[in-house]
């Protein structure tokens, strides 16, 4: 029986509450559309959210799903793998919810790595809280608080989860939709803790302050600012790399906890035998 | 033969970012101010799925239409 | 598993109850004094399938806690002082997802680093009011090794039962001292109400008469949605003021009509006692002494001994005020419980604290200098 996009989205909980030509709609269907060609049963996935606009992605999802406090989805989602190791586990982050305030947990669940599947919608702003700067806006950018431009350098989420160790790390953008579905796909049924950071378009807030009023206008820009040769992307200069940065196999940590678990159990074994039952 | 298809539109769902309009490659869909896309050069439609792919609501659908 | 007798440490026996209690899952960072829990937590969960995980801060901890928790498990942590802050926001999580969990606080003296490896009991009212917005708590307070094992399992039935986080508010001189402890397994243990309607008229916040709503666990047949965001019984956001209004009153009242199953004290000589020491940790093991020494010489006194901190035992306290001349309160700190006695007692008699701040427990002897100053 052929899964359809609409087994994991609600349909009737449509349209979405997200802004006129916001990406995220793009980004949640690539979603429901690798779990249907994963063909995933609804109830092993579990979504886990932050706070933010990308973060009431659940409420439109037919999975399990925890809406945590913002920048800890990560956290929670490793309680949650670890305690159920079966589970299909994602974490749904903005570039504010998973990068900027989430940071730490984002570089902690790549170098421990949980298996669990962080999709970032990077608009290189908190569209939810009206247009602030995060930890990914490009320098220059106007946004609510830097309306002389950001001065700061921006992360880039794809070189971070690469050096904190995330066995696959990936990025697309909105406009580029067959290979968002593509990474994300391949992301859901990697092993370990895999990073697709997708450069989303915000026209509502980053858009509109950086001289681009209409999705439209943001689609061309992601179109024209994107290159598939990784060692050109430069985030702070709005340059995009899209591909795949690291693609490799390596034991996850319930994987390897699961030898503690024997070694530990032997242990205690062979103490009550040594205790005698005392 | 060329293939022929069936372009349908979520009104309800639609709120007319007009991506699907500028990004077919075959300049198929149109839309007027306030109004949901229109397919008005349908016999140009590949089917190539671009408009529902990038479609940010779920909004617009492609389908091959059976030739009988 | 016959009855186990062992000399152990309060941290310790922490761990030998939540285990007993079916502890599967910890998510912890380290802070002294309350290391010893984590260390011996990370040997004894893997031996029994479950997991220990040493997480990048207590924030996450607390986070981790409510995911394990959601996926079925009973999950602990430790901490202390500035860890426990830390945790406040994720604790409130836990409150509004309704997720049974324990965290342990062995507390030092504050604020901020402190003296780090001394003692206090200056977290009490952190340990109600840490979190924002209106909420409920259950708060416990061991005052031996035996407590530690007793008063854990305790904990984590109190936070299956009611889907809550209780906070186990120990201290370090409970925490590290040794004592002999029974590893008694006749105490019983509560599990989580699971569902019984079929997965689809699953509501994950749809109370039963006792105010709390059955919890499945992701993986199982239900699929459910939990939240931080004010939400109706399906779990999904809904900022309707009547439900705001009627989740925050059960969210109250699932813990507050079920004080009187939660409340846990124990008194000593209180039936004829004029004076009524009340106090609670550590502190109320130097009160306890200074009762044995005051009926020895011939006064009338009697002591009060709180297992339970938050709710507050105001029916106890009120009942023992109405026959006492006088009440004293000794505490590790400068005054908190004692405005909970005053409170209940509404200056029908006086109530005087036995305070200390130096990060040395209060002694016997301290508390009878305060009693013959006002005696």
């Amino acid at each position: 029986m052929g899964r359809t996009i609409f087994d994991y989205i609600i349909e009737e909980r449509l349209p979405f509450f997200w802004c006129e030509g916001c990406g995220n709609g793009i980004i949640i269907k690539a979603i429901a559309q690798a779990f249907a060609d994963l063909d995933l049963d609804p109830k092993k996935i579990v979504i886990v959210t932050g706070i933010g606009c990308w973060g009431k992605a659940d409420d439109y999802l037919a999975t399990n799903s925890l809406h945590v406090t913002h920048g800890r989805a990560l956290a929670a989602a490793t309680g949650v793998k670890a305690a159920n190791p079966e589970l299909k586990v994602l974490a749904l982050m903005g570039d504010g919810d998973g990068i900027t305030i989430g940071g730490n947990h984002f570089i902690h669940a790549a170098r421990r790595n949980m298996d669990i599947t962080a999709i970032i919608s990077n608009n290189f702003n908190y569209g939810m809280t009206g247009g602030q700067y995060s930890g990914t806006t490009p320098e220059a950018s106007v946004t609510s608080t830097s309306r002389y431009g950001a001065v700061e350098t921006p992360f880039d989420v794809c070189r971070l989860a690469q050096a904190a160790g995330a066995p696959y790390v990936a990025r697309a953008t909105v406009y580029h939709v067959n290979l968002l579905e593509k990474y994300i796909t391949t992301a859901i049924a990697k092993k370990g803790f895999s990073v697709v950071d997708v450069i989303n378009v915000c026209p509502t807030y980053y858009g509109r302050l950086n001289r681009m009023k209409s999705a439209v206008e943001m689609m061309e820009w992601l179109k024209i600012s994107s290159t598939t040769n990784l060692s050109e992307g430069n985030i702070a200069e709005n340059r995009f790399a899209i591909g795949e940065f690291v693609n490799e196999d390596r034991p996850d940590f319930t994987e390897k906890y699961r030898e503690i678990q024997r070694i530990a159990r032997e242990d205690m074994t062979k103490l009550e035998e040594d205790l005698g039952g005392r | 033969m060329k293939k022929k298809f069936q372009i349908s539109v979520v009104g309800k769902r639609c709120k007319k970012c007009g991506i699907c309009v500028a990004f077919c490659p075959k300049k198929v869909l149109k839309m007027e101010i306030n109004s949901v896309p229109v397919a008005e050069r349908l016999e140009e439609c590949i089917g190539c799925n671009w408009c529902y792919l990038r479609c940010p609501e779920i909004a617009i659908f492609v389908k091959e239409k059976e030739v009988v | 598993m016959h009855d186990r007798i062992k000399f152990l440490q309060g941290n310790e026996a922490c761990v030998e109850g939540a285990l007993t209690a079916g502890a599967s899952f910890y998510a912890g960072y380290p802070i002294t004094p309350s290391s010893e829990i984590a260390e011996l937590a990370s040997i004894r969960l893997p031996a029994v399938g479950g997991v220990f995980i040493q997480m990048e801060d207590e924030i996450a901890s607390m986070a981790a806690l409510v995911g394990a928790s959601m996926a079925g498990a009973k999950a602990f942590t430790a901490t202390s002082g500035p860890g426990f802050s830390l945790m406040q926001e994720n604790i409130g999580l836990a409150i509004m997802t309704e997720a049974p969990c324990v965290i342990i606080n062995v507390q030092r003296s504050g604020p901020s680093t402190g003296l780090a490896t001394k003692p206090a009991q200056a977290d009490v009212m952190q340990a109600r009011w840490g979190t924002h917005g209106d909420h409920a708590i259950i708060v416990l307070s061991p005052a031996s090794v035996q407590e530690c094992y007793e008063l854990m399992i305790q904990a984590f039935n109190f936070a299956e039962e009611f889907r809550t986080p209780v906070i186990f508010l120990s201290d370090e001189i409970v925490g590290h001292m040794r004592e002999k402890v029974i590893l008694r397994d006749d105490i019983p243990i509560v599990n989580r109400k699971f569902p019984k309607v079929d997965p689809p008229e699953y509501r994950p916040y749809q109370p039963g008469e006792d105010g709390v709503p059955p919890l499945a666990y992701f993986g199982s047949d239900y699929i459910f949605h939990a939240s931080s965001s004010m939400h109706d019984e399906t779990g999904y956001p809904n900022n309707v003021p009547d439900n705001a209004e009627k989740v925050i009153k059960r969210l109250y009242k699932k813990i507050y009509d079920h004080r009187d199953e939660i409340i846990i004290t124990k008194e000593y000589e209180t039936e004829d006692a004029e004076i009524i020491l009340v106090s609670f940790g550590a502190s109320a093991r130097s009160a306890r002494e200074a009762v044995y020494i005051l009926r020895e010489s011939g006064y009338k006194a009697g002591l009060l001994q709180l297992n339970t901190l938050w709710p507050f035992p105001d029916e106890k306290v009120r009942q023992l005020a109405d026959r006492a001349k006088f009440m004293v309160v000794p505490e590790m700190n400068l005054g908190q419980i004692i405005s909970e006695v005053k409170r209940v007692v509404e200056a029908r008699i006086p109530v005087y604290g036995v305070n200390k701040v130096n990060g040395e427990i209060i002694t016997p002897y301290e508390i009878l200098g305060k009693i013959k100053e006002v005696f």
